[in-house]
């Protein structure tokens, strides 16, 4: 391969060309207050070297005033600069209401991807062009860093808890997937690509796959194969609480407190059942702690999800 | 009390007050500690140094082809631990500040000598601990140790590195105290808070954090080495512990930990300036507070390391922004080195060239910290080699750089030689230019994407890396120099005269080098520090009679 | 320092890098606030993990707390805030020149610490037999079994490190006494006392915040 030289990563995102901008801006920054205080440093010393007979140095006189300016501006253009990342960074952690919803979960040393409409992948993620995608990620071990240069764009993955991250392809084309959190031994190998595709091809490519039924399907029959109907009955006749149309509620639980059930509650329902039960029903579920992968757990969520009542916000599931 | 014998020529000081091992590995004399702790450090200094130069050289391609990736992986924790927790943090402190703040400040030794030579044992055994996890087998966690990583996962000698840094830590403390106690109560007869040289007050702030953050970093580490031991599941998730929890305590030390190391240093550049320009350091007032400001702030803005942890999106804005407030008392530092240039007398010898190196680097690399402050493109470049650029373009090339600037200009205050000033500048010159190009490039490739800790890169990586490796090699010739040349003057070097800088400041006006008890006499001070108006080249000091024998 | 060696009772022990025995004890005693400062930012760090594991799991640590004995710590903090006043007894006497006396409320401070490390062992033993101690043995009845090994792995550092301090603070008395026995201390003399002294009744208050937090969690009237 002929060396390259390339000095900036492509832009294939929404947040690209703004996470740019910024940098092109304190790039400018830095090279002016850089060659500012190198230049001045220079110049001093040569017109104020010491020779034979030159002056003794000169002691001006000190006023805040030059203080204060030197302090002052550094504090504005540093607050120009927060409010600019700031705001960047609020965009980065509000995904949009349809953005399509993927989840990821890390091990050593790989991506494990599951799309909602049933096809997974390793070390790949497909996604199309023009849509918002959502990824909730989890780790199987230890924390892992989901990183798309192309994207500016990065998030934790952590064991034991959801963490997401967002971003808009905006160029169809194959991307670098890196683990930027060090994670082990092949920790430069936890890398892989991401394919931003046109949105016909996606859906081709999304209908390609194995026949195993989409996420939510495997999650049901996850359900059945442990036998959670047996307690969780619809009717809601059974020793827990029937689980249609409960995701996003707040519910009511044993000791008066309330909870959002969200991927975080059902998670710490089915791995350590007793920390919180809801109102009504008494602390006999067995935890599932090592019955259930997390991608099993993930597809139980999925499913959960998708028995309620939709919101009409949520897009994903108007298929 | 110094009672040379007439007939001998050449008079009793500190290094030939008494001979032999014994008389160096019992002193109480802060001068002969601090040349342990050079010595010591040195041996750190070049250990890491050399991993570093395997590193660079597994770099060379993108394919991971001269080490396993096991050992690359400790290859790059062994050179952290080891400069981060041996050099860096003692390097500037334990050699040039416990040389220099007793004769500084006018006083025969610290508060508590014993101490001082206790916190050195502390140090070695601390290190010696570390090379034993070095050599049966070496630690794979990063210097940063994340959990569950270091607890659970990871089948290298956590507990025998964490034990290692937990004793070194008890030396940084122990010194920390030991300086603050002699700033406060030390002091020569007329030495007031406004009249102490900037190279105190720095110092005195960096004390503050080792006081105030080491305790923290030892239970950190303590109840790391209790999780892996014995799995009592403080950090881990699956015993309900929080592993996010432990990089909270880790880094409200750690980021202090990073102004312990540039605190110092900005401590050697103000003298290093002030007695080049032959000036009063402009705006000595705003340069002292700014350094007590740095200590101050820099213990509130740790989680700007976790802007990517999950954390919530308020505490980074919180983070964030206390984040710039500290950034603006190293530009005003910054600001006034450059005015005290303005019309001074310079003299451009090689420590004002480090001085030189110094500003322009830890410019550069104060101000690609606001990029990693600023939280959108923190997303993007955190765990990247920008990082990794920035953090050394303000520790190899701030702190390194006055290390070796002060190290030039005391030498021979601290061995009554002088070293040689042509090969001197060419090293000099030899590092600014090996460090440039070993670290440039690399900011390049963190934008780019490229991950830090990895063995193996993406080929459109290598020509940069290639940048990178080729100005390490440079830069490893630019330091043996000094280490050459600095032993070679011990025996060959020009005789240093008491002052051969002409400057002014307390460690100035007695013997070079120094007798047992610093001063044949305390001197009372009647002078503000770098008082060049009333004390011209530092020619006419009270002191100076008291001098001629 | 030389003078140390030749034991001279009148003369305070000065270092050579001090011009007077004040600077020298204002020194020590400057030295010693600043490094019970470290102590309270080590022990700050356990209080802190204890704060945010409390706050995520307060059931499971009331659950947990309930399983140590109020009687034996509530005993243990009596002995420990009596052993304070023996101890600022001893500083006083030392500093009136009562040798009997310093070494008498010595002994009385040695034996209290010796006291309450015996209580806290049969407290660890308990814990020991009923299988409250972290690691694969942990038993726990209770829904919230996991949370409550974390509040039993914080019990065990944080009385532990305090234990730990206990025994460095028991040495230094020792040392104090078999010093006093000998006459060291004298009314212009008496800096070591004091110092143990401060350091003692540190150990005594990280106890004082210890004891509520790890026993009294819960136990109001319901």
């Amino acid at each position: 391969m002929r060396p390259s030289l390339p000095l900036f990563p492509e832009q294939a995102s929404s947040f690209a060309s703004e996470v740019d901008a910024l940098y092109f801006f304190l790039v400018a920054l830095t090279a002016f207050f850089s060659v500012l205080i190198g230049g001045l440093v220079v110049f001093f010393a040569i017109k104020y070297r010491r020779r034979k007979n030159s002056p003794p140095a000169v002691i001006e006189a000190e006023g805040i005033a030059l203080e204060l300016t030197w302090s002052i501006i550094p504090l504005i253009i540093s607050l120009f600069i927060f409010v600019w990342g700031a705001s960047l960074y609020f965009k980065g952690s509000r995904p949009p209401d349809d953005a399509a919803e993927v989840y990821a979960v890390g091990k050593q040393w790989m991506w494990k991807i599951q799309h909602m409409e049933g096809r997974r992948e390793i070390n790949e993620l497909h996604v199309p062009v023009g849509r918002a995608v959502k990824l909730k990620m989890t780790s199987e071990d230890v924390i892992h860093s989901f990183f798309v240069p192309a994207f500016r764009t990065k998030a934790d993955v952590l064991p034991g808890r959801y963490t997401t991250v967002w971003f808009k392809p905006e160029k169809a084309g194959a991307y670098h997937l890196f683990c930027a959190e060090y994670c082990g031994t092949k920790h430069s190998g936890m890398i892989g690509y991401v394919y931003a595709m046109e949105p016909n091809d996606y859906q081709n490519w999304l209908v390609g796959g194995t026949a195993e039924g989409t996420l939510a399907q495997r999650g049901e029959k996850l359900f059945q194969d442990l036998a959670c109907t047996n307690c969780h009955k619809a009717e809601g006749t059974g020793r827990g609480p029937a689980l249609a149309g409960i995701f996003g509620t707040r519910i009511q639980l044993e000791g008066g407190a309330k909870v959002l059930v969200d991927e975080e509650y059902i998670r710490e329902s089915a791995l350590n059942p007793t920390a919180k039960v809801a109102l009504g029903y008494q602390p006999v579920m067995p935890t599932f702690q090592g019955l259930m992968t997390e991608e099993g757990l993930l597809s139980l969520i999925e499913y959960i999800k998708s028995i309620g009542p939709r919101k009409p916000s949520d897009a994903k599931s108007q298929k | 009390m110094i009672t040379a014998p007439i007939s001998v020529p050449e008079r009793e000081h500190y290094l030939n007050a008494s001979y032999g091992l014994k008389s160096w590995l019992l002193t109480k004399d802060h001068k002969r500690i601090a040349l342990l702790y050079l010595a010591t450090i040195t041996f750190f200094f070049f250990l890491g140094g050399l991993f570093a130069v395997m590193i660079r050289l597994e770099l060379l391609t993108p394919e991971g082809d001269m080490v396993q990736s096991e050992t690359y992986n400790k290859l790059f924790t062994m050179h952290g631990v080891n400069m981060v927790f041996f050099f860096l943090l003692p390097a500037i402190p334990a050699v040039l500040g416990n040389f220099l703040v007793p004769l500084m400040i006018g006083a025969r030794d610290l508060a508590f000598p014993k101490l001082n030579l206790a916190s050195w044992y502390i140090f070695t055994i601390g290190g010696l601990f570390t090379l034993y996890a070095l050599l049966s087998g070496g630690v794979d966690t990063g210097w940063t140790f994340y959990t569950p990583y270091s607890t659970t996962y990871s089948n290298s000698f956590v507990i025998a590195t964490a034990v290692g840094i937990f004793i070194a830590g008890f030396s940084s403390i122990l010194t920390g105290l030991n300086f603050i106690v002699t700033i406060h109560r030390m002091r020569a007869p007329g030495l007031t808070w406004f009249r102490l040289p900037l190279f105190i007050w720095s110092h005195y702030a960096a004390s503050l954090i080792m006081v105030l953050g080491t305790p923290v970093i030892a239970v950190t580490i303590l109840l790391l080495a209790a999780e892996r031991a014995f799995h009592i599941g403080i950090f881990d998730p699956a015993l309900g512990g929080d592993p996010v929890l432990f990089q909270h305590l880790f880094w409200f030390y750690s980021h202090p930990a990073v102004y312990i190391m540039i605190l110092p240093a900005m401590a050697v550049i103000s003298e290093l300036v002030a007695a080049s320009a032959r000036k009063r350091v402009y705006g000595y007032e705003f340069v002292a507070y700014a350094s007590v400001a740095i200590a101050v702030f820099g213990f509130l803005v740790w989680g700007h390391h976790m802007f990517v942890s999950g954390q919530s999106v308020y505490a980074g804005l919180v983070f964030s922004v206390l984040s710039y407030l500290v950034a603006v008392p190293s530009a005003v530092k910054v600001f006034n080195w450059t005015a005290t240039l303005h019309k001074g007398s310079i003299a451009l010898e090689t420590p004002m060239l480090y001085t030189f190196g110094f500003i322009g680097l830890f410019t550069i690399g104060g101000m690609t910290g606001l990029f990693l402050a600023a939280l959108g493109l923190d997303v993007h470049v955190h765990d990247t080699y920008f990082v990794v650029a920035h953090f050394h373009y303000v520790m190899v090339g701030g702190t390194i750089m006055a290390y070796l600037g002060g190290l030039h200009y005391w030498w021979p205050k601290m061995t009554g030689r002088m070293y040689p000033e042509i090969l001197a500048k060419l090293a000099a010159l030899t590092v600014f230019i090996g460090f440039n190009l070993t670290f440039f490039p690399q900011f390049i490739l963190g934008y780019l994407g490229m991950p830090r800790r990895y063995h193996a890169y993406p080929e459109e990586f290598q020509v940069l890396n290639v940048m990178s490796t080729a100005g390490a090699s440079v830069l490893a010739v630019g330091y043996l120099l000094p280490m050459c040349y600095f032993i070679w003057s011990l025996r060959y070097g020009k005789v240093a005269a008491d002052n051969p800088w002409g400057a002014v400041g307390l460690e100035w006006q007695t013997l070079s080098p120094p007798p047992v008890e610093n001063f044949d006499e305390i001197p009372t001070v009647t002078h503000e520090a770098y008082d060049y108006v009333s004390l011209p080249n530092g020619s006419v000091t009270p002191k100076k009679e008291a001098h001629v024998r | 320092m030389s003078a140390e060696a030749h034991g001279a009772v009148f003369h305070a022990p000065r270092g050579h890098q001090f011009d007077t025995a004040e600077q020298q004890k204002d020194a020590s005693t400057l030295g010693m606030w600043i490094f019970l400062v470290t102590e309270i930012m080590f022990f700050g760090g356990l209080f802190c993990c204890y704060l945010v594991y409390r706050w995520l799991y307060p059931a499971a640590f009331a659950a947990a707390s309930h399983h140590l004995d109020v009687a034996l710590g509530g005993f243990n903090t009596a002995a420990l805030i009596c052993s304070s006043l023996t101890m600022v007894l001893a500083v006083n006497a030392s500093q009136h020149g009562k040798r009997g006396a310093l070494i008498a409320f010595l002994i009385l401070t040695i034996l209290l610490g010796g006291v309450f490390l015996g209580v806290k062992a049969v407290e660890w033993h308990h814990k020991f037999v009923d299988h409250h101690v972290p690691g694969p043995s942990f038993l726990f009845e209770g829904p919230d079994a996991r949370q409550a090994q974390l509040f039993f792995s914080l019990y065990f550092v944080m009385t532990g490190l305090h234990a730990l301090h206990m025994v460095i603070g028991i040495g230094l008395l020792t040392v104090l006494t078999v010093q006093a026995k000998r006459g060291k201390f004298t009314p212009e003399y008496n800096t070591p006392v004091d110092m143990c002294g401060l350091y003692w009744h540190f150990v005594d208050l990280i106890w004082i915040f210890l004891f509520p937090l790890l026993y009294l969690i819960d136990r109001h009237a319901k």
